[in-house]
């Protein structure tokens, strides 16, 4: 088995689908020579030629109005927004087009279209780069969301996206991009969507959460488990749709559990799974769910972003808090 | 600076085959269309007149929902659309309702799409139209798109689509006419400017003299055409499909036109922001009586003809809102079941909650 990049994995996974299927297209800004403002699509334009892979001019809403129309005439759109930060701009074609477009016609149309875009803090990026926008996707019916937090995963999810018949938002966090490697096989496998993956088990509390959050979770359950404390790491891998089996088969077993997530903490994906576990398994709980997220103001400057990002501190208090209720 | 502006203003004089009084003023521009097509384009904008004096009559008993009146505008709807192929694709407006029943879509469902019902959305399969946009301007994004698609699988077909004189003032417009301009798309934008945006005068939306010149920034080409003249509007269209299909890229043409009506039936009254003098200028260039003159005179068209096609617009409504009012009533569990391909577990809950509600 290759190490791979979580970066390389992605490519893998799209050099596998233009391989695959012919009505595979890859495009966005700067995804053709260039290869990607982070190389992720290196390499594919001189493989896969201009016709599969290729760039888009510099407006974001016309690349997802292009991703509809290119999948209405039977292609499978691939497309490239930057950073998910100018989702903004291409938020109608999203959220208003793609995600209606089976249910405005009956079923009849489809948008099978894959969004990748970057997102994440801890890189330092200008504004509007690395907001965590999930929760805005979250709310919108008809999308699904996917945020990959390995290697292994990102290969597999991606794969998986592409093969959809629904649009997927993919978000790829950027601080996990180069950061380890990873096993990643190079033959082609899929992960199925919506199925979340317990990255430790764990038996007192349970530690949900997704994305570059993962990382800081398996380092605050080491640090746990050094005071006597067991707990189980829930990585999420499909933010939309979730998958409850896994959460509440966890927190059945833990009786505690706690939400982790980058973003702010209004109306977030945490909520809703504190939500959830309030409609299915209060019963089973012996304090109540707490969540560690960011609060409730903009994304920060770049030189803050590491007194605003939640870390394993944070994780660790809010673990103690719920397993010594 | 203003000469750069004129000069390229300047280039854009209106496109006409037939003046007002139906008489031929460009002889060398007339499109090669046989007698029968003459008067089948005649037989369509009647039919249409028609049905939206129909369409109105029952918005107003209660019988029909959504409607945007477009008496006025037959002649760039139905111009436009007979230059296209029948595998041609149509990324309509919400006003664009009889260009997608004379390419295939079924009265009945113009209907249920008025009213809001979901078979109203579902277009039957061979015919290539989507269904009626309501965001302004977000259809000509995905037009650039299709277009590309269309080329990309070295189709002869293109794809045509409708906005009006504020869709042009959308940033998708611009970004529509420029990706299409960048790829050599198989695309034809239309803009039927009919003066007013809502109630918003054109000259309010833009210092730009005609909608047709911003073509020239997008490097595509660009025309504007008597939108009350069919053959001009024909002849335009169709010259703008083979250029698309010949690899020579997009054209925007803008068709001026007027709607006698209001916006839409929801409450909208034109006499808040057009005076009767304006209303009456306009309706001195009426497509249907200009061209109806044009066949009078080489004896193409009589009052029993015309008779005879209100008579079958009117029947063919009546049979459409009969069988509009046979259609299911709706279910949740029906809307449930168009959110995905495979239903994620709350709308799988969801869909088991409604089933238990709905068969009480």
């Amino acid at each position: 088995m290759a190490q791979m990049t979580m970066i390389q994995a992605i490519t893998d996974a799209m050099r596998n689908e233009l391989k695959n299927n012919e009505q595979v297209l890859v495009f966005g800004e700067d995804v053709g020579q260039n290869g990607g403002v982070f190389r992720a699509t290196e390499g594919l334009q001189k493989e896969f030629g201009e016709d599969r892979v290729f760039d888009t001019p510099l407006a974001e809403s016309g690349i997802g109005g292009l991703a509809i129309g290119l999948g209405l005439t039977g292609f499978r759109p691939v497309m490239e927004i930057q950073f998910f930060g100018f989702v903004f701009e291409v938020f109608d074609s999203v959220a208003a087009q793609m995600g209606r477009m089976r249910y405005r016609s009956g079923g009849v149309y489809t948008s099978p279209v894959t969004i990748r875009s970057p997102f994440g803090g801890g890189v330092k990026t200008p504004e509007l780069h690395a907001d965590s926008l999930e929760g805005l996707m979250y709310q919108t019916p008809g999308i699904k969301v996917v945020i990959p937090s390995t290697p292994y995963d990102a290969k597999g999810l991606l794969i998986s996206a592409i093969r959809d018949n629904d649009p997927v938002v993919y978000l790829e966090h950027m601080k996990l991009y180069r950061s380890f490697r990873g096993e990643v096989p190079e033959e082609e496998y899929t992960i199925e969507l919506g199925k979340a993956d317990v990255k430790r088990e764990g038996k007192d509390v349970s530690i949900i959460t997704y994305g570059a959050m993962v990382h800081a979770s398996l380092k605050a359950a080491e640090e746990l488990e050094k005071e006597g404390i067991s707990a189980e790491v829930i990585d999420l891998r499909t933010i939309s749709p979730l998958d409850i089996e896994t959460i509440m088969g966890s927190v059945e077993k833990t009786g505690r559990a706690i939400v982790v997530q980058e973003a702010q903490k209004q109306a977030g994906i945490g909520a809703f799974v504190v939500a959830e576990i309030n409609d299915r398994a209060i019963l089973h709980l012996e304090a109540p769910v707490l969540r560690v997220t960011a609060p409730d103001t903009v994304f920060p400057y770049a030189s803050a972003e590491d007194v605003w990002i939640p870390d394993h501190r944070d994780i660790v208090d809010k673990a103690k808090k719920v397993y010594n209720f | 600076m203003t000469k750069t502006i004129d000069a390229v203003q300047d280039q854009f004089e209106t496109f006409q085959i037939l003046s007002e009084d139906g008489e031929v003023v460009n002889e060398s521009a007339m499109p090669n269309l046989s007698d029968e097509d003459l008067q089948e384009l005649m037989r369509r904008m009647v039919y249409t007149r028609i049905w939206d004096q129909r369409a109105i009559s029952l918005n107003r008993q209660g019988r029909l929902g959504f409607y945007a009146p477009l008496a006025g505008q037959e002649a760039s709807m139905l111009g436009t659309h007979y230059a296209l192929d029948k595998e041609d694709w149509i990324l309509p407006g919400y006003r664009d309702i009889p260009q997608m029943v004379f390419h295939g879509f079924p009265l009945t469902q113009a209907f249920l799409w008025s009213r809001g019902h979901f078979q109203g959305g579902q277009i039957p399969e061979g015919v290539n139209v989507l269904m009626p946009q309501i965001i302004i301007g977000a259809q000509i994004i995905q037009a650039a798109g299709v277009g590309f698609g269309l080329k990309k699988q070295g189709k002869n077909n293109v794809c045509i689509t409708y906005t009006g004189d504020g869709g042009a003032s959308q940033g998708d417009f611009y970004e529509g006419l420029n990706f299409a301009g960048a790829y050599r798309a198989n695309t034809i934008f239309v803009v039927q400017n009919n003066r007013f945006a809502i109630s918003v005068p054109v000259e309010k939306q833009s210092a730009a003299k005609t909608i047709a010149q911003k073509a020239v920034a997008a490097g595509i080409e660009g025309i504007q055409v008597d939108g009350m003249d069919v053959l001009a509007v024909y002849a335009a269209t169709q010259q703008a499909r083979e250029r698309a299909v010949s690899g020579e890229g997009p054209t925007l043409i803008e068709t001026l036109t007027y709607r006698y009506g209001p916006h839409t039936m929801a409450g909208d009254d034109p006499t808040r922001y057009r005076t009767k003098d304006l209303d009456n200028e306009w309706e001195k260039k009426d497509p249907l009586v200009r061209f109806r003159k044009f066949l009078e005179k080489k004896n193409l068209w009589s009052e029993e003809q015309e008779n005879k096609v209100v008579e079958e617009a009117k029947e063919d409504i009546k049979a459409a809102i009969k069988k509009a009012d046979g259609a299911p009533k709706q279910k949740v569990t029906d809307l449930i079941g168009f959110m995905f391909e495979n239903l994620p577990f709350n709308l799988r809950e969801q869909l088991e909650e409604y089933t238990a509600k709905e068969s009480k």
